[in-house]
């Protein structure tokens, strides 16, 4: 296959980008997508050129570090991540146009890598069962519905790829944190700090730039692990229900 | 110098509790006087990392990806092995210990592997604490499968995304603690060199991999949960940034290096279908749970497999079946990998490239129906789909060996601490508790074993008798030494400018390595190896391109860096193959075999072998750690 890459191209975060076009005559059509960039960074490197730069790790849809904005979609024209993508889904000869995540909260780090690292503090503002290591109750202690440990399943299936925010027109992170508050929310583990969570977790979304929802159902039509778009609506649930109903206890001074 | 494993004396079953007795312990007070750091954020480092915090120290972790979520822990599929005996079908920690050590194939230490057994059981409990979301029965208790080699059911599992989960849970406790302010992470920063000084690891040096920073981090410990080092390999299962380089680094100042040719190869990985291909996708073993391994009795060159439903029963062979009646297609990883490879070397394979075995579902789909398939590896198909464009609900799978996991690693004693003071290697990074051959379903096990119940105990023994006043300060000369040897080793690299991009050169190293000292190994091979990998190393530093510089992120740069040090392990993979003239676990050693079964060899290799480096382009020491079975008597494995 011979192919026309138009790639985005920045320096750095400081610096203006702009696209550059490449032709590439070396795709074999089994080559998954990161390969045939592969492929082509070899090339460049041989010319002289630095090579395009660009996030990667596990290669098999699981770690969520693969990103690119192809001809318009997060992760290209499947339902999938891009290192699982391959090239028979494209056409010898096409026009190929790739672009990094855009969203005000994933700076350009360089090329087509971008800083998720907002996706990491919001995990951190709240995304956990504050439980110490040991100390916890056998493991078939608390029965878990097996639909409910399911349910909790989809959600938690979520690689923090970022493709729902690249897919928003508002730049929304909405499906990655409804995605964790649902886990927790359905599970037993979760409801001492079910109330707290959401809070906390919604919080820290809107401080990093995140956009709102519009209920445009972009992130559910491009994520590639299928998290639903009525995570959401148990997010929103969630929030609400705890501003109604979530108090402050004082606690009164230390012991004997 | 004498290595000492510290194995604690009494029963098995006492060893652990008793030594956990004995072990120092810190004043609550004064924990938050000790800095830890921490490398790398998979299983091993993200639970070391919680567990510590949480405990009061200070911690420090670093992790060369963009989110300590990413770490490649999060790829592993099927399941995380616990003696729970849940399932009343026989199960005890000591099955699991005695299954581990056969598994082994009798090179793993007795009192670690039964600790290990022992704290599975604490795993699950941690981390359905944690929530995570493991598969659950109808009525509400947790589910289990049995999983490569194993008599009873002691998987947990969540659907074919485990390791995902196990991650994300341990992941969910470090940002507890980076929230509280007991963990600093380092993200996209990469650890360079251990600094050692008066015979005591003291910290780190690392590159900011964004900045290029090259920086110093001092501390009462350093811990490695860096993982293994199947990258060597060029094509294996391991995410493409895997490398050895922490662990290997902190070789070259003093750690001694075990068993590095005990490397494991998986038999259910999606087949090579090109020169492009840049790494190997497992598809998890659980498979061999329903499906069946096959191929046809006489050669079919090039057979697809949506034409494998023309050839008849009676033309098939169920190899595994076949040899194996008790244990069939569950038989353990290395049983499954080479008599995948012996019928592939007959001519038998099938597929475009002859190098792939038949998987098929199509008597378990037809006995259970293909919605319970779907339930429980619906992932699984949809992933073979995606990279092959072969439907298996409707056509076999294919499959071949990939290398996948190494269960050689930095040595360390039963505390985990390597030949270097103060510094630990966690997880897949040691070597200690899968001997020659990891069972299936153990290394989440492991990682977690170590870091949430190990490493908090035997950590704070050293630490007390360190004392908190006995660190030393970033401004110490040693740090600015180790600064300057990683410096003038990266101007070299981006110095050099010659024909060949850093892949070929790596690829060119894995195909030795998967040729010579794979599944198969025989002196004159091994031999023939070591003399292309000290040519490759000549090559790659006199003839490598690496373009850019050193202040920006630069991934050409990070890969040089790397695949430098894996030519330096390739050569001890190598000499410690050589050595090792028996067949043991997943190593076939031609000279080594009885009636084409491996044969181990006992009398003369019951010993951990432990490498000391000894300087540039000098021949390594070898050390005999001799292994001491006080309770198992070892036996040739037999699965027939």
């Amino acid at each position: 296959m011979k192919l026309t890459l138009k790639i985005w191209r920045q320096k750095n975060n400081n610096s203006k980008g702009e696209f550059k076009t490449y032709v590439h005559d070396h795709v074999s059509p089994d080559m998954s997508f990161l390969e045939m960039l592969d492929v082509l960074n070899e090339g460049l490197v041989k010319k002289g050129e630095e090579p395009v730069h660009f996030d990667h790790d596990c290669r098999e849809g699981i770690c969520g570090m693969c990103s690119l904005y192809i001809n318009g979609r997060p992760h290209g024209p499947l339902q999938t991540t891009t290192c699982q993508l391959h090239m028979r889904s494209f056409k010898d000869g096409e026009t190929i146009t790739i672009e990094p995540w855009r969203a005000a909260a994933f700076p350009v780090v360089k090329d087509l890598v971008v800083d998720r690292s907002a996706f990491d503090r919001i995990q951190q503002a709240g995304g956990y069962v504050s439980v110490n290591t040991g100390g916890v109750p056998d493991g078939n202690a608390i029965p878990v519905p097996k639909k409910v440990a399911d349910e909790a399943m989809d959600a938690a299936a979520c690689i923090g790829c970022g493709a729902c925010v690249a897919a928003c027109k508002n730049a929304s992170a909405m499906l990655f944190v409804s995605a964790k508050v649902s886990q927790y929310a359905l599970l037993p583990q979760g409801q001492p700090e079910r109330k707290e969570r959401v809070e906390k977790m919604v919080a820290q979304m809107d401080e990093e730039g995140f956009g709102a929802c519009t209920n445009t159902k972009a992130c559910e039509a491009e994520c590639p692990k299928s998290i639903k778009i009525t995570n959401i609506a148990r997010m929103n649930r969630e929030y609400y229900s705890s501003m109604f109903t979530n108090y402050e206890v004082t606690v009164s001074g230390g012991g004997d | 110098m004498a290595l000492d494993s510290k194995i604690p004396e009494g029963s098995l079953a006492e060893k652990w509790s008793k030594h956990k007795f004995n072990l120092k312990l810190v004043n609550p007070a004064n924990k938050r006087k000790y800095d830890v750091i921490v490398v790398g954020t998979g299983l091993a480092g993200a639970s070391a990392a919680a567990s510590l915090g949480e405990l009061g120290y200070n911690v420090k972790a670093f992790c060369f990806q963009d989110s300590p979520r990413r770490a490649h822990s999060i790829a592993a599929q099927g399941g995380i092995n616990a003696a729970k005996n849940y399932q009343n079908d026989g199960d005890s920690v000591y099955r699991l210990f005695y299954d581990t050590i056969k598994g082994g194939d009798y090179r793993a230490r007795e009192a670690n592997v039964h600790r290990l057994a022992e704290v599975s059981v604490n795993i699950i409990d941690q981390c359905v604490a944690q929530g995570v979301p493991f598969a659950r029965e109808y009525g509400g208790t947790l589910a289990n499968r049995s999983f490569g080699g194993a008599q009873v059911s002691r998987t947990f599992y969540a659907r074919g995304q485990t390791g995902q989960q196990l991650l994300l849970g341990a992941y969910s406790a470090l940002n507890r603690q980076i929230a509280n302010g007991k963990v600093k992470m380092y993200n996209r920063t990469e650890m360079l060199d251990v600094v050692v000084v008066d015979g005591k690891a003291r910290g780190i040096v690392t590159r900011d991999l964004v900045t290029g920073k090259i920086e110093s981090h001092s501390a009462h410990a350093v811990l490695l949960c860096t993982g293994g080092y199947g990258n060597v390999f060029f094509l294996s299962t391991n995410a493409k940034g895997s490398n050895v380089t922490a662990a290997w680094r902190a070789h070259k100042k003093g750690a001694f290096f075990a068993n590095p040719c005990f490397t494991q190869i998986h038999p259910t990985c999606i087949p090579v279908s090109g020169d492009h291909q840049s790494k190997l996708t497992l598809m998890s073993e659980s498979l061999r749970n329903d499906g069946r391994v096959w191929v046809p009795r006489e050669a079919k060159k090039g057979l697809k497999a949506k034409d494998a439903a023309s050839i008849p029963e009676a033309d098939r062979d169920y190899f595994l079946e076949r040899k194996y009646p008790s244990f069939g297609n569950l038989v353990p990883r290395d049983v499954a990998s080479r008599n995948a490879k012996y019928v592939c070397d007959e001519g038998r394979g099938v597929g475009a490239t002859g190098l792939a075995v038949f998987l098929d579902f199509a008597d378990a789909i037809k006995r259970d129906g293909r919605a319970v398939i779907e339930a429980k590896y619906g992932n699984l198909f949809d992933m073979y789909k995606q990279i092959t464009g072969d439907d298996p609900y409707t056509m076999p799978m294919m499959i071949y060996p990939a290398v996948h996991y190494t269960m050689g690693g930095l040595w360390v004693d039963y505390n985990l601490m390597t030949t270097v003071p103060g510094l630990y290697a966690l997880g897949e990074c040691n070597f200690s508790d899968h001997g020659a051959n990891r069972l299936g379903a153990s290394a989440l096990m492991q990682g977690l074993a170590d870091g949430y119940f190990v490493i908090p105990y035997t950590l704070g023994d050293y630490l007390a008798t360190i004392g908190w006043k006995d660190k030393v300060d970033i401004n110490h000369p040693a740090f600015a030494e180790s600064i300057k040897s990683v410096t003038d080793r990266q101007e070299k690299l981006l110095s050099i400018k010659g024909k060949k991009t850093v892949d070929q050169l790596h690829r060119e190293l894995g195909l030795t390595m998967w040729e010579y000292c794979g599944m198969s190994r025989s002196e004159s091979g091994l031999k023939k190896a070591k003399q292309i990998i000290q040519d490759i190393k000549k090559e790659f530093w006199t003839n490598v391109n690496v373009l850019g510089s050193g202040n920006e992120l630069n991934m050409e740069l990070e890969k040089a860096n790397r695949v430098a040090d894996f030519i330096e392990l390739g050569e001890l993979m190598v000499d410690d193959a050589l050595n090792r003239t028996e067949s043991c676990g997943g190593h076939f050693r031609e000279e080594s075999q009885m009636d084409g079964e491996a044969l181990r060899n006992d009398k003369d290799f019951f010993y951990v072998s432990a490498w000391e480096y000894k300087g540039e382009g000098e021949q390594q020491a070898l050390h005999k750690d001799p292994l001491v079975y006080e309770f198992v008597k070892p036996s040739q494995r037999s699965y027939k």
